[in-house]
């Protein structure tokens, strides 16, 4: 197991903990740590946002609150904290209700699938690329159950869109990732990053060029981000399929819009860039010469943001692509994903099994 | 107690005050001055307000940028009671400050928004240049900051409005009880 939960077992024996504590603890500790993660990383991607596409108009963006405008998405999210709870005259209320929770907890359960560093993945499972998959299509399930209960037209239609949308694009996803499993023999992901290591020509980004390109456009049309994001297209649809969600409950659709940013991120990295690998094959924490504990805990830490890192190229790319594309119209995002993408993936399969069964006969 | 309310006060109007949401909203000639402040040269994206909602559910402050005629009054009425609750309203030019340049002669313009829905800020001139919009929302934030909790009530009382829509489907249509679109007819 990993270092981490070596050194808590350790610890919690010499308290004398009882086992289903030591055993309870963890998983509460490893919830803790990726509530904080994300709702940290969702602030800072917010902001980070706004000030990037300041920078592409050529305006300041967010600068007084704060020492420049830091503080700008915490003073957001205080105040829709507060904000009025409206409930609509012609709602289906249950399922109102149980969108905005339905459409977030799938979310942060991916998160836990990510292997952040070598001895830290919170949850370590043998077929974590079906999970990711699987708990993806409830998130947009929970898109649709908005859309439909909010009793509005425009609601409706976003919602329609937005499973449209998914349904179309996750066949190119799901043909990338069996692509993926293909070239590391695993579903799981920790396989999937070690078998990556060595260098940067190790990562599968480069026999699956293809593939990436095809993953990174899916994923686009999956997360609705610009020019993709035809369900919430504020021209004809109001807000899309939150637009009768007021004060906290459209705070959840934000805040998962953004989680579901950053772990489609993390994950393309992980399946495509190496995961926590760093790209020269050693890291600097081996140079040093530390007991072997420090070295550890330092390497971690070091694998961390080599990941960190990685994702955040990505997410800055889908920002430019934001800031640069206008949005596209319904049939052609899904004629793009029905007619281009998954052929090509199907294709991308093919040439990924040949290129295997080459590199294991020479 | 009232140390704790007080501090609650000031954290809780610093959020409000410095994330004014505006509603997509322009009637006319003001809103293309509303559009060029939030474009490069002037930037309202610097005080927080660059994120224009265009459903009224997650909108805080309703810039009325542009003349208000008697066909746009339901609707504005409409949206105003569609924002949720900590909402707060700019007059942005004469036109919805007073009728402005149509205040002596016009069957159809409603003079003055203020007959319609309570508003916080007025910001004359014809039109308001961007500056001046970016000073009416420092007014506004400065109006939030001395707000209360022990003065909600009264703070809320103020802030509806006299006239109400008996339904949603017949906005169009006048209303007895809706004063307002027959004084110019
Ligand atoms: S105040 Fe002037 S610029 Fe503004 S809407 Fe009226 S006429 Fe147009």
């Amino acid at each position: 197991m990993s270092i981490f939960y070596l050194i808590y077992i350790e610890f919690m024996i010499r308290l004398n903990a009882p086992h289903w504590l030591i055993f309870a603890l963890w998983h509460l500790i490893l919830f803790i740590f990726i509530a904080i993660l994300l709702v940290i990383t969702v602030i800072i991607l917010v902001l980070f946002e706004r000030k990037y596409l300041a920078f592409y108009t050529r305006r300041k963006g967010p600068n007084r609150v704060g020492i420049y405008g830091c503080l700008q998405t915490v003073a957001d999210a205080i105040k829709l904290l507060f904000k009025e709870n409206i409930e609509p005259k012609n709602i289906d209320k249950m399922i109102y209700y149980t969108a905005p929770l339905l459409v977030f907890s799938p979310i942060m359960t991916v998160w836990f699938l990510i292997p952040f560093t070598s001895g830290l993945i919170p949850f370590d499972s043998s077929c974590s690329l079906l999970l990711f998959m699987a708990l993806l299509s409830i998130s947009i399930l929970a898109i649709l159950f908005a859309g439909f209960s909010s009793g509005n037209k425009y609601s409706l239609i976003g919602g329609l869109r937005a499973c449209a949308q998914a349904i179309s694009s996750e066949i190119p996803i799901f043909l990338c990732l069996i692509s993926i499993a293909i070239l590391s023999g695993s579903l799981n992901l920790d396989i999937i990053v070690k078998t990556q290591k060595d260098s940067i020509f190790d990562w599968y980004i480069f026999p699956n060029i293809l593939g990436f390109i095809i993953f990174f456009i899916s994923a686009l049309i999956v997360m609705n981000r610009t020019p993709f994001d035809l369900p919430e297209a504020e021209s004809e649809l109001t807000a899309g399929y939150h637009s009768e969600y007021s004060g906290m409950k459209f705070a959840m659709f934000f805040l998962g819009e953004y989680a579901l940013t950053f772990i489609i991120c993390a994950f393309t990295a992980t399946l495509f860039l190496g995961g926590y690998n760093s790209p020269m094959g050693f890291y600097f924490s081996d140079l040093l010469n530390l007991p072997i504990i420090f070295q550890e805990f330092l390497k971690n830490i070091e694998q961390f943001i080599w990941l960190m890192i990685k994702t955040g190229f990505l997410i800055l790319i889908i920002m430019w692509i934001r800031a640069t594309y206008p949005r596209l119209t319904t049939e052609r995002t899904l004629n793009l994903s029905w007619y281009i993408l998954t052929p090509l993936a199907i294709f991308n399969i093919f040439i990924m099994s040949l290129y295997k069964l080459l590199r294991s006969i020479l | 107690m009232h140390i704790i309310l007080s501090t609650i006060d000031n954290i809780y109007n610093w959020a409000k005050s410095n994330s004014l949401w505006p509603l997509t909203f322009a009637t006319s000639c003001c809103g293309i001055e509303m559009m060029s402040a939030t474009a490069s040269n002037f930037d309202i994206a610097r005080f927080g307000s660059e994120v224009f909602r265009a459903s009224p559910r997650q909108a805080d402050l309703l810039i009325i940028a542009g003349t208000i005629t008697y066909k746009m009054a339901p609707i504005l009425l409409q949206l105003y009671e569609q924002m949720a609750e900590p909402k707060y309203v700019i007059a942005m030019g004469a036109c919805s400050c007073s009728g402005g340049m149509f205040k002596n002669d016009s069957y159809s313009v409603v003079y003055g928004a203020d007959k319609i829905i309570p508003v916080d800020i007025y910001l004359p001139m014809c039109p308001p240049k961007p500056e001046a919009l970016i000073d009416a929302i420092k007014k506004l934030q400065n109006k939030i900051k001395q707000e209360s909790l022990i003065k909600r009530e009264a703070f809320i009382s103020s802030h509806k409005t006299n006239l109400h829509l008996k339904d949603d489907l017949d906005i169009l249509t006048l209303k007895e009880d809706v004063q307002i679109f027959k004084m110019g007819l």
